[in-house]
């Protein structure tokens, strides 16, 4: 098992990402520390090149693509130890030689407008052949998110699934009596305050186009729910009934929100457009039913119940309707998430009556696994590939990420310096 | 002045339970003038001229720290969600405090201990607010005069992971507003 670590370090990079793509208040403040263990199923040999010229661009470029990939698990990257352009030719067998599957070459290229042409290409060395190419134009501040994308395309390209490393997290802080709701890209760098509060947030929850966050927030003195568009500061109000509004979830068109509510005595699910408005009672218990989660096709609404004494995880059509129950191992099964693809079911499990614990369910088969080793986990959220998943867990009684692949192979663990980090959630697939 | 008030009613008192021992004394009534012509010996004289301050404010009973309506907590067991039989009382004197002050309202906050998804709890604290409201609503208080919310495990009073602060956190808060 190895262990890498990559220490997170400039503050550059946060003020370089302010006005670019995205405007959030604030800039760089807590920074997260991400460690990996574990290394995936297969491990695809990559050999990396330096980039010509790729010192114009204010971060390397070819640095950042080997982290991410490095991070992923499931590739061996090879230092090439020198520069190769996209333009040089190059003797495959040599590459294929030291063990490569394949290399990965480029340049930058100051344009006449400020911005950089990023040019990049992926050779296959045991075809000979080239398997992606991109020419990315590149403001200066937009030089992580450029080194990102080609991580993105080489992890496609090689694996055949979509890469996430250009996408982003949200997440909550508490530092003394402060909480922050922060932004970061997937790597943890970069990180901006979206929100800042004395009271609790809870609960964020990414809109399906990635500009805006819906959550909790008790600055209200009760808990309220709040959608916030990122980019222009905007919060609407979502629910602020009598009671308690809480929990809210995104349906995959980003019309509706699912949320919990006490209004009508204990807390039950509803419905509610984006603008706050069209409220719909979908659950009708004497008990509880919260945490609601559409599937990815917009077909099922998945919800904790405790109709059946403890607390457990059921199905049920967006009406209502069609209510079935999915978990069955043990009193106390909580905060389900459903994969992308609708075939995985991520939920909090207490198998032993103490500890809270990760747990994956394969739907077509009904198997459980059990993906982590810690004991106080919460909040799963699903990377938009599918193929990680990032939760909050506890580590020397301080708030704590940690990401894990569905095979359960693949670990990191993500910290801040100072204080508690928790209620992650990993932002979609961004144009 | 206060303590001229003071004797006073202790040479009262005094006086009245020696009343009650003669009186609950099978024999000799003629005793009687004695004691009385002792407390009005002892008792000082009252001064005419004393002025004793009212302040309107210690005239509310929810301001007397002393009172009972300065409990505001509701303590719940482990996996519980009823108003035990010991903070009836206290439900009681809000619950009568509400009624004759249509004025006031209170939000009820429910709390949970540490353990558990953070929604999950959310839930479980509305359920312990909603069983403080629903006692208050038996005894008459109006629901546009309370509120009942959750603070889950959010804002815990008790920041140790252990059963004292654990118990601590199960509880109901009465905030008046």
């Amino acid at each position: 098992m190895k262990i890498f670590s990559a220490p997170v370090k400039h503050v550059f990079a946060s003020l370089a990402l302010l006005g670019s793509s995205v405007m959030i208040m604030g800039s760089a403040h807590a920074q997260l520390r991400i460690e990996i263990s574990g290394v995936g199923s297969i491990q695809i040999p990559v050999a990396i090149a330096g980039f010509s010229d790729e010192g114009l661009a204010p971060q390397q470029i070819t640095a950042i693509i080997k982290d991410d990939l490095t991070r992923s698990g499931y590739f061996k990257v090879i230092d090439a130890g020198t520069v190769i352009n996209e333009t040089t030719p190059v003797n495959f067998d040599s590459w294929k030689a030291r063990g490569a599957d394949a290399l990965v070459v480029g340049s930058v290229q100051k344009l006449a407008d400020g911005r950089f042409d990023v040019r990049y290409k992926l050779l296959d060395t045991v075809k000979s052949s080239t398997l992606s190419g991109q020419s990315l134009a590149t403001a200066p501040t937009a030089t992580r998110l450029t080194a990102h994308k080609i991580a993105d395309d080489i992890y496609e390209k090689l694996l055949g699934v979509r890469g996430v490393f250009s996408t982003r997290i949200a997440y909550v802080t508490k530092s003394g009596s402060q909480y922050k709701l922060e932004i970061a890209d997937a790597d943890g760098e970069g990180t901006q305050d979206a929100l800042r509060s004395n009271e609790p947030i809870i609960s964020p929850a990414w809109s399906p186009d990635g500009t805006k966050v819906a959550y909790v927030s008790f600055e209200a003195k009760k808990p309220v729910v709040y959608v916030q568009n990122l980019i222009t500061r905007a919060r609407t109000v979502i629910a602020n009934y009598k009671g308690s509004n809480s929990a809210p979830a995104w349906s995959p068109d980003g019309s509706k929100l699912a949320v919990s509510l006490s209004r009508d005595g204990l807390t039950q699910i509803y419905t509610v457009n984006a603008d706050g408005s069209g409220l719909q009672r979908i659950t009708n218990t004497s008990g509880i039913d919260t945490e609601p989660q559409f599937s990815a096709d917009g077909q099922y609404i998945y919800f904790l119940s405790d109709r059946s004494g403890g607390p457990q995880i059921y199905r049920m059509n967006t009406g209502g309707g069609d209510v079935k129950r999915m978990t069955f191992n043990g009193g106390y099964n909580i905060s389900p998430r459903i994969s992308p693809d609708g075939k995985t079911l991520a939920y909090i499990s207490r198998p032993d009556g103490r500890s809270f614990q990760l747990y994956a369910m394969d739907l077509a088969t009904g198997q459980n696994q059990r993906l982590s080793d810690t004991t106080k986990d919460e909040s799963p959220s699903f990377a938009p590939n599918g193929k990680y998943i990032m939760y909050a867990t506890e580590s020397g009684r301080r708030g704590t990420l940690a990401v894990v692949s569905v095979d359960g192979r693949v670990k990191q663990k993500v910290t801040v310096q100072a204080g508690d980090v928790r209620e992650p959630t990993w932002g979609p697939f961004m144009k | 002045m206060r303590s001229s008030s003071i004797s006073t009613t202790l040479a009262l008192l005094v006086s009245s339970a020696l009343l009650l021992a003669a009186c609950s004394s099978p024999v000799k009534l003629e005793d009687k003038p004695k004691v009385e012509d002792k407390s009005a010996t002892t008792a000082p004289p009252a001064d005419t001229r004393q002025v004793s301050p009212v302040d309107t404010g210690s005239m509310d009973p929810l301001n007397d720290p002393k009172g009972i309506l300065a409990k505001r907590s509701v303590y719940f067991d482990f996996d519980s969600y009823v108003v035990k039989d010991e903070f009836k009382p206290v439900v009681e004197a809000h619950a009568k405090y509400l009624v004759g002050n249509k004025g006031r309202k209170i939000l009820i906050q429910g709390n949970t201990d540490e353990r558990g998804g953070r929604e999950y709890n959310l839930a479980l604290g509305q359920k312990r607010a909603e069983a403080v409201r629903k006692s208050l609503s038996l005894l008459g208080v109006p629901e546009s005069q309370m509120e009942a919310v959750s603070l889950g495990k959010e804002k815990p009073k008790a920041t140790g992971s252990d059963e004292a602060s654990w118990a601590e956190n199960r509880r109901s808060d009465i905030v008046y507003q």
